[in-house]
């Protein structure tokens, strides 16, 4: 079974979320980037934009497959990991830390509350995880 | 649709050695062991396994099998040497193309084709059925579908030589590029074919399927030293993608011409009469109106299989194959353009999800080709 931490919670697209006081960090999770395999390019929101929860918010592809990156949260992006367009291999690397993909302020704190917390996201990877 | 995948001799040894298994063309096969980029290198640098199991053989054998192959492929037959390959297209009357093969010729009246695997049952039907084969050739060619029975390893990289030299019962330093020799490897019979879909040096081995487990594990075995890995469908594609090698499929099929895919130097309308010989001539006659290029993305972004070429907004072409190169280090892609748009250096875009990308026509192949040439 992948890693999967319990301090975070989770979407059912296999994005991961942190708390990071009053702000949320987002990445993929450890399974998610071992079904893609090699990442080879990411695509990201720039610093300002808005996003909402469960809509795409950016790229990221492997050697064999696009697919789209789901916000856990609704929100403004007011970080994003600018490293992984010269190094996207990072995100198979450490998808829970140098991996990491944007930092989204929330608009909307209850949608924090519909996310799955680890044994919730555990659950529904041992039933096939979509 | 849900017929059932079919498997190749060496499935359980893809699925012991913790290969992902995917669909392809009608198979269940391994896309990656390791991961596609590790294993694309692994074959740059040392040497990689590849089960091609899945891909079909037909034998054709008697006194009108030269005339039938030579009705059928686009190639010259007759230039084939007993022991020599050749690259090959099967051609509709329209000169699109059916598949395309290699044709061996295992001695003066006998041949083996080797197509691709998710046309072997349509290639056998064109082969064998087709109206343009006189009922003399019919009688006098006989053929046989041997793809169940025949397991296909293709053994590729810079230690490929050695490797299969140490197992092999005679000096393959000899086996010519795109020439076969028959023998045994690892003691089990084998035809040694110095071909590949990689552009580095290296052999194809048939063997027969019931032997395909124990060869791929001898050469696993004694190539540990040389750094041998089993290599998935991903990084065969990448491989095959940074030579500008076509796949059937992706880059040609029956809606593309050989001339406007790159292939004119497999049609040979000197030979004769071919199917397809004379839309092909007309096609070359009044020139073809779009080519088969390289391009490289000038901007971060990767092309994908359908995806628009644009210039100045105009859609101009469309992407057949596209992805990482590995050992380029860039974003490659295959595209058919218009003619006047083909030439080395043309700035061009690719629309990637809504947005023009900026890319050029570069010279191919992309990584240089290392195979060996007489």
């Amino acid at each position: 079974m992948a890693n999967v931490p319990k301090d975070l919670k989770y979407t059912r697209e296999h994005e991961w979320a942190k708390q990071e006081g009053g702000r949320v960090r987002v990445g993929i999770t450890a399974y998610a980037q071992d079904q893609l395999g090699d990442v080879v390019f990411v695509e990201l929101p720039k610093v300002g934009a808005k996003v909402t929860a469960s809509k795409a918010f950016g790229v990221v592809e492997s050697v064999k497959a696009v697919s789209d990156l789901f916000a856990p949260v609704s929100g403004e992006v007011v970080e994003v990991n600018a490293e992984l367009g010269q190094k996207p291999e990072t995100v198979n690397a450490d998808p829970y830390g140098k991996g990491w993909m944007i930092v989204v302020k929330p608009s909307n704190k209850a949608e924090w509350d519909q996310l799955l917390t680890a044994e919730q996201y555990e659950e529904f990877l041992r039933q096939g995880g979509h | 649709m849900d017929t059932p995948l079919k498997r190749t001799p060496l499935y359980k040894a893809h699925v012991e050695a913790g290969a992902r298994m995917v669909p392809f063309g009608g198979w269940e096969m391994p896309v990656q062991y390791a991961g596609i980029v590790e294993e694309h290198r692994s074959v740059r640098s040392a040497v990689g396994l590849f089960d091609v199991s899945h891909m079909g053989e037909f034998e054709v054998e008697g006194a009108g099998a030269l005339d039938v192959l030579q009705a059928l492929t686009t190639n010259d037959v007759s230039a084939l040497e007993v022991g020599q390959v050749q690259y090959s297209i099967l051609c509709y009357p329209n000169g699109t193309i059916v598949d395309d093969l290699t044709v061996y010729r295992l001695a003066g009246d006998r041949f083996m084709l080797t197509v691709n695997a998710s046309n072997i049952d349509r290639d056998y039907a064109w082969v064998t059925d087709y109206a343009w084969i006189t009922e003399h050739q019919r009688k006098e060619a006989r053929w046989r579908n041997v793809s169940a029975e025949t397991g296909l390893i293709a053994v590729q990289g810079p230690r490929a030589e050695p490797l299969v030299g140490r197992l092999a019962d005679q000096d393959v330093t000899n086996v010519g590029y795109y020439r076969f020799a028959r023998g045994t490897v690892a003691g089990m019979p084998a035809l040694i074919s110095r071909t590949g879909y990689t552009g580095e040096d290296g052999f194809e081995l048939y063997a027969a399927a019931a032997d395909a487990g124990r060869l791929w594990a001898a050469l696993l075995e004694a190539g540990r030293a040389d750094g041998v890995a089993p290599i998935g469908l991903g990084a065969r594609d990448t491989l095959r993608l940074e030579m500008k090698y076509a796949l059937y499929g992706n880059d040609i099929d029956d809606t593309t011409n050989a001339l406007e895919a790159g292939l004119g130097w497999v049609v040979k309308p000197a030979k004769g009469e071919f199917v397809g010989r004379d839309a092909l001539e007309k096609i070359r006659a009044e020139g073809v109106r779009r080519k088969l290029v390289g391009i490289e993305m000038v901007d971060k972004a990767v092309a994908r299989h359908g995806y628009p070429v644009l210039r100045d907004g105009r859609r101009v072409g469309v992407v057949t194959s596209g992805s990482y190169g590995p050992s380029v280090d860039k974003y490659i892609a295959m595209a058919y353009v218009e003619t006047a748009l083909a030439a080395v250096g043309t700035p061009l875009a690719v629309e990637i999800r809504g947005q023009a990308k900026a890319a050029r026509v570069v010279k191919t192949p992309f990584h240089p080709s290392r195979v060996k040439k007489a």
